[in-house]
């Protein structure tokens, strides 16, 4: 039966909840069966599973279904989230489907972030494995409330009490470390159905809730009425010499009359009217209602402004310029100190910049510890710092606080950032707060009509570097490319006077010119940077610095061509032992293995400039 | 004293909440933004939607991308509502089908043609941001959609490639030729599209309501969609049908099911 009994104006909404495990502990099967079960399948899909199964001859495979439904056979994986909806007596549920494959992080984020409750599929006799980890780390980094474990592939142990019971202990240790509270553990066979929809008679010592029951007995969504009221502004409009104030209200309730503060300005208002449009007139308005407020005074509030009630009751807002957060990392690269985003929380935009990384989650064994990047796909915890404090409510499980979500300049979210409070600053430290550029790359691209990037040219003495840079530099700007050389002889002019030549300076001086390329390549630049940097692990240091627009250029002469050329008498004088840590004689050259490019300068110089000025171009005008 | 309370949220409530939400994010972060107003039951919800959103207006255009087939019942509707509802519309025309990839099977070819009228409206407006009414239970392929749906130069979808989309935050990438398709209603079923005409009495075309034994579940061109047998004449007949139904809402269009293929394919190049 559906929820037709129900009066129309109590029908809840479906409970989403989100399955999750290691790919082939039997999420699949288990979604094809409780389908089954819950006689939620389409018409003719059963006699079509059955024939599929036969077919290969093959008792129900309940995972064709999933097949089915979803257009993945080319991949024999599920690559993104989908959502099927069942009915279990009278409530609806909606199944999200989220892929067991690391890869598909963000697909599964995007699946589970909204779920109400999750089942984490756990193959009994393997234990849990890498995803199972990975899995339980996101459900409590995202903040899932319910988790109900399923061991499955139980008739593997025979549902022998004994073994279950180790089983069970092992995954409730690993969850219990991540402070996850599981509502059942239950002993289960999604392929034959065992405590799935009815009890298992091979598990007669079992007396806990089959699946289905654990999932009826999921509470609905926490009231969030009786907290304090919380509105970010989303939009402020101006209708017919009206201006309405939008958003939605994210917890507590809100009545034509009462006093409200307007976000980290302080300023007052009393809400005039709730305003909404071909809807029963109401002077209060609760959580998860769109509306919009006519204010007294007349005020205008920005988006992003957090409205709150003047006189707060109950815990109130955190303000700080240091946050501390988690960190789930979307990015293809890691995740390193100094990189600014902007930082979303709920509608409001604050640019931010990574002060410390404090502690990365080590998946093997879900401890912490200390490390200077976080990978792709990497859990870690983080400082935030901002440019001015900002307001919010620590993130609670269940409730909207504290959701914080990284931007990349691009307009790409690239991680989840669950803020915890307020950073405490080691003694002794000075605060900096860096403040991030409000244009984005699309606006400088469209300003330049190209992109920024840094073109880094490494090779021995004399291999040509300085040569090829200035005629390609020449060539760029005729052509309307704004470009830089940031040649190594130049900054050490200036910039880099104080630096030697010995191991350590050299280091420092590559920092220095990959700092300022970077600073010019954001600001909308194609800079070419010529620079020996013979130490691979130095221009692996330049590549984090710069990040993704970094591009490496052997300039690939062979030492002896160098020597025989010397334009500078430098090598005449390293061999004469006036030079100490000369590179190529007395200091070693280390060629990249993979550069971007490789220009072979025994080739005629104009050929060169050529072939180098066109991978540029290729590059920044793609 | 005795205060006020909040109305408790039902499930329509619920769904409206979110569109609005979304729609207020569309509107405010995707300029120029135009909705696409097919004149079928889903898009007029959206439209009523958005007069949720604003205050009673649409502020921005809608758009109708006609194919010159479509029920002389349809157009009449949209002269009506056009006007009702005082909306901005821009009409889009669509290229003859043999200018249409040749190795679609028909019915996917025709449907194509709005693919390609839809294409030159937003280049010829410079549109960022698409509002559209797909909803994800009408077909496995739009099950995978994201509420803020990149299209990439030449208006393709990367299925394979999506952004991460939770916590109600919607990735907004820009770069030259790209726009954003907005699916305000992804999370509705069939089911609450009805049940929320019927609560806010949003105006229909009578082709969904039975005739001598046959009703349309969906509105495609004349000659791409098959009415079903049924009797219901009403909307509480055809929430009532819609209850024990357990067939797909698009079984009556046809190109659903030339190949196994040819929907994700039309998606990929740009269909709704």
């Amino acid at each position: 039966m559906t929820t037709n009994d129900l009066p129309a104006s109590l029908r809840a909404a479906a409970t989403p909840i989100v399955i999750v495990g290691h790919v082939d502990h039997g999420k699949s099967t288990l979604i094809g069966r409780l389908l089954y079960d819950t006689d939620s399948l389409q018409d003719g899909k059963l006699a079509q599973i059955v024939e599929s199964s036969r077919k290969r001859g093959l008792a129900v495979e309940w995972s064709f279904l999933l097949d089915s439904l979803q257009i993945e056979r080319d991949q024999g994986v599920t690559v993104d989230s989908t959502r099927i909806p069942f009915h279990l007596g009278g409530r609806e549920f909606v199944i999200v489907d989220a892929p067991g494959h690391r890869q598909f992080l963000r697909n599964m984020i995007t699946g589970a972030a909204d779920a109400e409750a999750a089942v984490l599929v756990v193959d009994a006799l393997e234990g849990a494995q890498e995803q199972t980890r990975r899995h339980a780390m996101l459900l409590r980094l995202i903040g899932i409330r319910h988790v109900i474990v399923l061991l499955n592939k139980s008739d593997l142990l025979d549902f022998d009490q004994a073994k279950i019971a180790q089983a069970e202990i092992d995954v409730r240790d690993l969850l219990g470390r991540l402070e996850i509270t599981v509502e059942a553990f239950v002993p289960a066979s999604a392929r034959d159905g065992d405590n799935i929809a009815s009890r298992s008679e091979r598990a007669p010592w079992y007396t806990g809730p089959t699946l289905v029951e654990a999932l009826a007995a999921v509470p609905a969504p926490a009231s969030r009425l009786a907290l304090d009221f919380r509105m970010p502004v989303q939009d402020v409009y101006r209708f017919d010499d009206v201006r309405y104030v939008a958003g939605r209200i994210e917890r507590g309730v809100i009545r034509a009359g009462d006093r409200i503060m307007i976000g980290s300005q302080g300023q007052q208002a009393t809400v005039a009217e709730i305003c909404r449009w071909h809807a029963p007139a109401n002077p209060v308005a609760g959580a998860g209602e769109s509306i919009a407020l006519r204010l007294e005074p007349d005020l205008v509030p920005d988006r992003g402004d957090l409205l709150f009630p003047a006189h707060e009751t109950g815990n109130a807002l955190i303000r700080a310029a240091r946050i501390r957060t988690r960190l789930f990392w979307l990015r293809g690269e890691p995740l390193r100190v100094g990189e600014s985003f902007t930082l979303r929380l709920a509608t409001a935009e604050h640019d931010v910049t990574v002060a410390s990384i404090d502690a990365v989650v080590n998946l093997d064994d879900l401890t912490l510890s200390a490390a200077d990047e976080v990978p792709p796909d990497g859990f870690a915890e983080i400082t935030l710092a901002t440019s001015h404090a900002i307001l919010f409510d620590p993130f609670s499980p269940g409730y909207s606080d504290g959701r914080g979500v990284l931007v990349d300049r691009f307009q790409r979210i690239v991680g989840g950032a669950p803020l915890l409070g307020a950073a405490e600053l080691p003694d002794g430290t000075h605060a900096i707060h860096p403040t991030a550029s409000k244009v984005s790359a699309g606006e400088r691209r469209a300003l330049h009509g190209h992109e920024g990037a840094v073109f880094w040219l490494t090779g021995l003495p004399g291999s040509g570097k300085s040569t090829i840079a200035r005629a390609a530099e020449a060539e760029l700007v005729a052509q309307g490319l704004r470009t830089t050389v940031l040649d190594g002889d130049t900054l050490r002019a200036g910039l880099c006077s104080d630096l030697g030549f010995s191991p350590e300076d050299r280091r420092e001086n590559i920092r220095r010119a990959a700092h300022v390329a970077r600073i010019l390549a954001e600001s909308g630049q194609v800079v070419i940077v010529a620079l020996v940097s013979p130490l691979a692990e130095d221009r692996a240091q330049a590549a984090q610095i710069i990040g993704q627009g970094f591009h490496e250029v052997h300039v690939d002469a062979a030492l002896e061509l160098c020597e025989q050329r010397d334009p500078k008498g430098l090598y005449a004088a390293a061999r004469a032992g006036k030079i100490p840590e000369f590179t190529g004689v007395s200091a070693p050259y280390e060629a990249p293995d993979a550069p971007a490019l490789r220009l072979a300068t025994e080739d005629e110089l104009n050929g060169t400039v050529l072939v180098f000025r066109n991978f540029v171009q290729g590059v920044v005008t793609r | 004293m005795s205060l006020a309370s909040p109305r408790v949220m039902d499930d329509l409530d619920q769904l409206e909440a979110q569109s609005i939400f979304v729609l207020r994010e569309a509107y405010r972060k995707l300029r120029p933004l135009s909705l696409l107003w097919s004149l079928g039951k889903d898009s007029n919800v959206m439209v009523w939607l958005a007069r949720k959103a604003f205050m009673g207006r649409v502020p921005f255009p809608v758009m109708h991308v006609d194919t010159g087939k479509k029920f002389p019942e349809m157009y009449a509707f949209r002269e009506e509502y056009t006007k009702k509802w005082n909306l901005d519309l821009m009409l889009g025309d669509c290229p003859p089908v043999e200018e249409i990839d040749p190795s679609l099977p028909p019915a996917a070819r025709s449907a194509a043609r709005k693919t390609a009228g839809l294409a030159s409206l937003i280049e010829k407006h410079k549109l960022r941001g698409v509002i559209a009414g797909i909803r994800r239970d009408e077909q496995a392929t739009r099950a995978k959609e994201r509420v803020f749906s990149p299209r990439g130069a030449g208006h393709r979808w990367d299925v394979r490639n999506q952004p991460p989309e939770f916590w109600d935050q919607y990735a907004t990438p820009y770069e030259d030729g790209m726009h954003i398709r907005v699916h305000p209603l992804l999370s509705w079923r069939e089911i609450d599209i009805w049940r929320y005409i019927e609560r806010e009495n949003i105006p229909l075309v009578d082709l969904y309501f039975a005739k001598n034994g046959k009703r349309y579940r969906s509105l495609g061109d004349q000659d791409i969609t098959s009415p079903i047998d049924s009797n219901a004449s009403t909307l509480a007949e055809v929430i009532a049908e819609l209850e024990n139904s357990k067939t797909s809402e698009r079984a009556g269009r046809a190109m659903d099911h030339e190949s196994e293929d040819a929907f994700e394919r039309l998606r990929v190049a740009g269909y709704l």
